[in-house]
């Protein structure tokens, strides 16, 4: 696993964390670990739910002072 | 003298350019400051008139202009993309073969839809991000006679507002050539609702359910099958098409990749000061950052502007320097010749307003406006 590379999505209303999650995937390899800070509480919801739907790997979710940190893993 | 090297003309580039232009005019004329432009070419897009290219509602030629005569004069312009950018050594080499020296560089390169990332979107799809495709759109949908119309929208793409304002325009379209009840639409967009503004999105999904359009949303579209006319979302769904509508996956420019600036051809920019991350004179506009924010012309707009009052003063000396805060301002064209707009920061998110035909007409000014604004005087 390379190093993991963080989406920095906090204050972003358009296109959003799970877009900006989407796009990054992109260009990372399979195993490959993200992890997405987000200040929109949705995200918490929306992300779990699109990795689930897509078959990737939801390693954490946790909420710190405002700020949703999950951290994702690539898994195909 | 200072050296401010602009790699990129189209609207974030522009505007920065004439605005350093007019905050150093005394520097320019004294020789203690240049301003050098490098693009891709001669002529100014005003991209965002390719959605009424589409619609037959603009002549294609009316959307260019000379880039030099929209770039203050004291701008040196040379029609000559970067190719090589050697950061170490404050250099950037032009496909002449021109280096280009500089003390302070912005790189506004854009980013371009990129349609081969999606197997089959190529050969089946239509779009409305170059004239070319523009004018294919057009002809399809004046040929189109009936059938199902599918929606599909790549990420990361240019301007955020066309997957609403496409369906809404073609929606009218075909209501006014009385093919509606021919006519099927499916929308589809990558996230959990039918826009990323959670306030557009509410907006806009009762609209939707007045006009009939069908729409899936957390659809990503893996690949067409262009045989069966059908596409294949990586969530494991598929929709039937006759006419296939995309709104592709963009990346930024070719020669950022290569020069390894960022993946995809986006930089790692900072958020605030607008600096590529772990460098102090290299800049970043509009499409280029890696910023999560629209990759919108309002979004270079305003970058350019606080970029420019900070370069301005970088090269004077120096000063306490204006942070960029996230500012994206959005027409959303509605239908039936009603508009509406999205105004939005880090902090602050977007109320927009019912549509109306004030804000309709005033967008169909602002596409003439675009010409002051990117001169700097609007």
């Amino acid at each position: 696993m390379s190093d993991m590379k963080v989406v920095d999505a906090r204050g972003s209303f358009c296109p959003g964390p799970l877009m900006e999650l989407i796009a990054a995937m992109k260009v990372v390899g399979v195993g490959d670990e993200l992890e997405v800070l987000s200040t929109d509480k949705g995200s918490a919801e929306d992300i779990p739910e699109w990795i689930k739907k897509v078959g990737h790997t939801l390693v954490s979710s946790v909420e710190e002072g405002g700020v949703y940190r999950l951290r994702v893993r690539k898994t195909k | 003298m200072k050296r401010i090297l602009i790699v990129g003309g189209g609207t974030g580039g522009t505007i920065l350019a004439n605005n350093l232009a007019r905050r150093l005019r005394r520097e320019l004329d004294g020789g203690q400051v240049a301003i050098t432009m490098l693009s891709a070419s001669a002529r100014h897009m005003y991209q965002p008139g390719l959605l009424y290219v589409a619609f037959g509602k603009i002549a294609a030629a009316d959307l260019y202009r000379d880039q030099e005569s929209i770039l203050d004069p004291a701008v040196r312009f040379h029609v000559d993309p970067a190719e090589t950018f050697d950061l170490d050594h404050n250099e950037v080499k032009g496909k002449s073969g021109t280096v280009y020296g500089y003390d302070y560089l912005a790189i506004c390169t854009g980013s371009r839809p990129v349609l081969a990332q999606v197997p089959g979107l190529t050969e089946a799809a239509h779009h409305v991000y170059t004239e070319e495709a523009a004018l294919k759109t057009c002809e399809a949908l004046r040929t189109f006679t009936g059938g199902r119309i599918a929606i599909v929208t790549g990420v990361p793409h240019k301007c955020p507002m066309v997957p609403l304002e496409l369906t809404f325009m073609m929606y009218d379209y075909f209501k006014d050539r009385d093919l509606l009840d021919k006519v099927s639409f499916t929308y589809t967009y990558p996230i959990g609702r039918i826009h990323s503004l959670e306030n557009v999105a509410k907006w806009a999904a009762p609209e939707f359910d007045r006009m009939g359009v069908r729409y899936e949303t957390l659809f990503n579209a893996k690949e067409v099958d262009v045989a069966q006319k059908r596409v294949h979302s990586e969530e494991g769904t598929s929709i039937d098409f006759d006419l296939l509508i995309s709104v592709p996956p963009h990346k930024g420019m070719e020669a950022v990749e290569q020069n390894k600036l960022g993946a995809g051809g986006f930089i790692p920019t900072n958020r605030t000061t607008l600096a590529m991350e772990g460098r102090q004179n290299v800049f970043v506009l509009g499409d280029t950052t890696n910023l999560p924010i629209s990759k919108a012309g309002s979004t270079a707009h305003y970058e350019a502007e606080v970029l420019g009052e900070n370069l301005a003063r970088l090269a004077t000396g120096g000063g306490a320097m204006r942070p960029y805060e996230g500012k994206v301002f959005c027409f959303i064209e509605a239908g039936r010749d009603r508009a509406t707009y999205a105004s939005f920061d880090y902090k602050n998110p977007p109320k927009p307003r019912p549509p109306t035909r004030a804000i309709h007409w005033f967008k169909l000014a602002y596409n003439e406006l675009y010409w002051n604004s990117v001169r700097g005087l609007l």
